[in-house]
């Protein structure tokens, strides 16, 4: 493992409360992952120590093979993108974009106002700085607005001056911070495209953060769902969606939200659900209760009732598009979503009684403390391209 | 500043730039809050003490009695207070009596001549009082109340600085709130009074501080029209006084200085963050 | 709409009319028609109490001009303004600064730094004439206890109008600061943050590429406000030297107050009234301009 970020066990409180408990990481060189959770969940903190911008309890960080702990923000060789952008409003684009080489580059005698220009060597380092960020602002379709001050630009255009700012530095790891949550959703989707794009075309590694599970399922090599300051699951979005570790992993990702259907083990390889018996191996002794998790596409409509079928009324239908959602409260009391193909629109009607069809290979079986069990006959090995869908 | 784990050599210089820090503003806070301390000090002194070239805090002899007893005797200074209480207070409810609702006729009517309105206000912020000095003494003149209180408080019934707050805050009030008022059949003053006004109670509030602080430390205006001692607000009142001990009675004197300003101080200490804010807002003025 | 509002036109301008009707004969006749009647009352020769008064053009400007009191007090007006402002906005900065990186006890030192701005200022002029007493005063016991050289401060010519504007600079340092803390707190933390990432995280540097250029336009203001308190300078002068020693610390107002009131040469005073409102009228704008590019900045 050479570049990258390797977190070992971070921690982080602020007063009694913890916000980050042993959290241990490796982000791998080029590779774009994605922390996902719910706000608060600690993940924003995880990112700003990172940077250098919080200092950790315990545990420590490396970037790119170096223990950075020790190491001041700019010394990391890391470039961050903040969800309000955090450009300087006083500077043009030009100068916002040059600021960070100006930094690096130039010393201090060599920085200051007016007189700096007097010192020897300047000019030929404000040319590097001039060349390398017309490159960048070229490369990023901004090359127009370089002498507009952000106050001047649309967020979109903003969020592409930022995107600039970091990308003009060369590092070797990039941190965002929710980049596009200031934008409305057209010109999120537009902007999500575009970050995959500079990833694929720079290949460096990023690290970024979100609440939107959309962008953490298209965007990411892999994903780390975040709860309460541990991670809950590591993975690629496709293990994430359909192999999750535990509920709440289940339940945070997937929309509409994946069913939970309680059940009680009738025998090591069978579940009672709402009197219907269905043979799910759970190992577990008799008379346990478990919870199955069903994703709306992991059940079909069957024609008319029958052994191992749910039984239910229609209460609610949401027609989008190719697919239609129809709310199901079961003859048992629960409820369940299902989601089938418009042209399947047909069979079902508002107060109308139907027959769900739970596809075994795909239910997912959770213990009561919502650990994942695995040792089902079926489930787990769902083929892949059911998988990444948002 | 990021500090964590970082060199403890780095701890101690943050610890000790703090130290400088703090050293840097007390110092500066004792020769701001000095002239404060040396009224107090001086106001306890006898006489004998504050011709002596001692730098006692403390006198060795308090005389508080002897010199507070002669500031309020000497010069009704309890009536220039009371003088102050009457003046701010009728200028301040006049002020908001004239100032809301024409605040809400220019924030939330349409009406012929309400730009033309709005462009008064807006030149009469522009104008600072003492320009019209002059043409508000022959006023009072004219009208017969030179010397008394109705002339301390005529000139500033109108504020523009009073509309122009009212305005910026009653346009924030949605419009159906209002249509729901006149369907509950409440009439606009009404609207005014029982809506917008309690709306509004931080910009009332700010306005309120801002208002008195200035008028209660007016001493220009009333220099000009007030000459009978009982009628003299807080700062003629001190004049007054300061014209009369023109040796050196210092005792008495700071006293009645101490007198005259801790009101507003008092009331400082006890709503910083109000007067902070009243008084800032101010600044537009 | 169904809403029984009252109808457009007739009805509207009627509650229009009681509403603001008082305010706007108020405004007239207290405010806008006074202004007017300055500048008539300036080309006259009227004094208050004459009986009859006579247009005299320009002359009142062309006395103006040409009297050594105005000139002196023109000049005192404008060099007090040079003294107070550039040390009560940099007082005023430098103070913010330090207080916003102190941490603690920022409310204490707000506190006393805005006391004198609130403090009735006739009576704190009365407290700075003992303190600045020749003789028994502290400040010039404390020089004489530092061996330094000691001055009638209030009553020789070259010290007097500096001192006056020592007083204006230590009532008007607590109102900058105030100032300066709500510019400093309205600053976004995340772009100190970018400055950490980007390589600004020295001292001098968060101050030169975050905290001095997001400080502009609230620095613009206070100058401007600072500046307008400056030309208003009057209850100091009135209550310590009444503008002397030999007029050499006669400002605008207190010349103003003077001819209208004491000599009673209310044309002049006019005319003096007009020369004061022009400079502020300036400021003002001045000021207004700098509000709207505040709005138009981030």
């Amino acid at each position: 493992m050479s570049a990258g970020v390797v977190l070992d066990r971070v921690s982080k409180r602020f007063g009694t409360e913890s916000v980050l408990a042993d959290v241990s990481l490796e982000i791998r060189d080029g590779e774009f992952l994605t922390l996902l959770g719910p706000s608060g969940c600690g993940k924003s903190t995880l990112l700003r120590i990172i940077a250098g911008l919080e200092a950790q309890d315990a545990g420590s960080v490396f970037i790119a093979g170096r223990r950075a702990d020790r190491l001041r923000a700019k010394e990391r060789d890391i470039a961050m993108v903040f969800q309000t952008y955090a450009l300087y409003p006083h500077l043009t684009v030009a100068e916002n974009m040059a600021l960070p080489l100006k930094m690096r580059r130039m010393c201090l005698a060599q920085r200051l106002p007016g007189i700096g220009r007097l010192w020897p060597g300047r000019k030929a380092v404000a040319r590097s700085i001039r060349d390398d960020v017309a490159a960048t602002a070229r490369a990023l379709e901004i090359a127009h607005l370089m002498h507009r001050k952000p106050g001047q630009l649309s967020g979109g255009q903003r969020q592409r001056v930022a995107v600039g700012r970091a990308v003009v530095r060369e590092p070797s790891v990039f941190l965002m911070d929710e980049p596009l949550s200031n934008l409305d959703a057209k010109l999120r989707v537009v902007m999500r495209a575009e970050i995959k794009q500079l990833h694929q075309r720079l290949g460096a590694t990023i690290l970024y953060v979100t609440h939107d599970q959309s962008e953490a399922m298209t965007l990411s090599d892999r994903v780390a769902v975040m709860h309460r300051g541990t991670l809950a699951q590591v993975g690629t979005p496709q293990a994430i969606y359909a192999d999750p570790e535990n509920l709440r992993v289940a339940e945070f990702v997937g929309s509409p939200m994946i069913n939970t259907l309680s059940a009680i083990v009738a025998s090591p390889s069978g579940v009672v659900l709402d009197g219907v018996a269905l043979p799910l191996r759970t190992g577990l002794p008799a008379g346990g209760a478990v919870t199955l998790g069903l994703r709306p596409e992991a059940v079909s409509l069957a024609p008319a009732p029958g052994a191992g079928l749910l039984n239910g009324t229609v209460r609610l239908l949401e027609h989008m598009g190719a697919e239609l959602l129809v709310h199901v409260a079961l003859d048992g009391g629960e409820t369940l979503t299902a989601k089938l193909d418009v042209a399947r629109a047909g069979l079902v009607a508002v107060g109308r009684a139907v027959a769900i069809r739970p596809h075994l290979d795909q239910v997912l079986v959770f213990a009561a403390d919502g650990r994942r069990l695995r040792c089902a006959d079926h489930g787990g090995a769902v083929p892949a391209s059911r998988g990444a869908r948002a | 500043m990021t500090a964590g784990g970082r060199a403890g050599g780095r701890t101690a210089l943050a610890l000790a730039r703090r130290g400088l820090c703090h050293a840097l503003l007390l110092a500066s806070s004792c020769l701001v809050g000095l002239p404060f301390v040396w009224m107090l000090s001086l106001s306890a002194k006898p006489p004998e003490e504050i011709f002596d070239a001692g730098f006692a805090l403390f006198p060795d002899r308090w005389y508080l009695l002897e010199n507070y007893g002669k500031a309020l005797t000497e010069h009704p200074l309890l009536l220039f207070l009371a003088n102050g209480v009457i003046v701010c207070g009728a200028i301040l409810v006049l002020q908001i009596l004239v100032c809301a609702p024409a605040a809400y006729a220019l924030a939330k009517l349409r009406f012929h001549g309400r730009d033309l309105m709005f462009a008064f206000v807006l030149i009469g912020l522009l104008i600072p009082q003492q320009v019209l000095a002059i043409p508000l003494f022959a006023l009072a003149h004219r009208l017969g109340i030179l010397d008394t209180y109705a002339a301390l408080v005529f000139p500033f019934i109108v504020s523009p600085f009073g509309i122009f707050l009212f305005r910026q805050f009653f346009k924030t009030v949605p419009d159906d709130l209002i249509h729901a008022a006149r369907l509950d059949g409440l009439s606009e003053m009404a609207i005014v009074w029982r809506l917008m006004v309690p709306l509004a109670w931080p910009a009332v509030v700010a306005f309120s501080i801002f208002s008195v602080v200035s008028h209660w430390n007016d001493l220009f205006w009333p220099l000009i029209v007030i000459r009978s001692e009982e009628l003299m607000p807080p700062p003629l009142g001190v004049v007054a006084f300061n014209d009369e001990e023109a040796g050196s009675d210092y005792g008495p004197l700071m006293a009645a200085a101490t007198v005259i300003v801790s009101p507003l101080i008092v009331a400082f200490l006890f709503a910083q963050r109000w007067f902070v804010d009243g008084l800032s807002m101010g600044a537009m003025k | 709409m169904t809403v029984p509002r009252p109808p457009r036109g007739t009805r509207e301008l009627l509650s229009a009319g009681i509403l603001a009707g008082p305010a706007l004969l108020l405004l007239l006749a207290t405010m806008l028609l006074p202004v007017l009647a300055v500048f008539v009352i300036a080309v006259t020769d009227w004094q208050f109490g004459a009986g009859h008064l006579s247009f005299v053009g320009l002359d009142n400007f062309v006395a103006l001009f040409g009297d050594a009191v105005f000139r002196a007090s023109i000049t005192n007006t404008v060099l007090y303004v040079c003294l107070v402002v550039p040390a009560t906005v940099g007082l005023g900065l430098a103070l913010a600064l330090l207080i916003e990186s102190c941490g603690r006890l920022r409310a204490f030192y707000r506190a006393v730094h805005f006391l004198p701005y609130m403090a009735t200022l006739a009576a704190m002029a009365v407290v700075w004439e003992a303190l600045l007493h020749p003789t028994i005063g502290v400040v010039n016991r404390t020089l004489q206890g530092l061996g330094w050289p000691v001055a009638n401060w209030l009553r020789d010519e070259s010290t007097v109008l500096p001192t006056l504007a020592v007083i204006g600079i230590w009532q008007g340092l607590g109102f900058a600061l105030v100032l300066f803390l709500a510019g400093l707190k309205a600053v976004p933390r995340d772009l100190y943050d970018a400055a950490e990432v980007d390589g600004a995280d020295g001292t001098l540097d968060r101050l030169t590429v975050v905290t001095l250029p997001m400080l502009g336009p609230v620095t613009m203001f206070v100058v401007i406000v600072t500046a307008l308190r400056a030309f208003e300078v009057f209850d100091t002068v009135r209550i310590l030297t009444e503008g002397g020693p030999a007029h050499a610390s006669e400002v605008l107002l207190h010349t103003l107050y003077v001819e209208s009131f004491e000599y009673l040469r209310t044309g002049y005073g006019a005319a003096v009234t007009i020369v004061f409102l022009l400079i502020v009228m300036v400021l003002t704008l001045l000021q207004a301009k700098v509000m709207d590019r505040r709005v138009h900045y981030s």
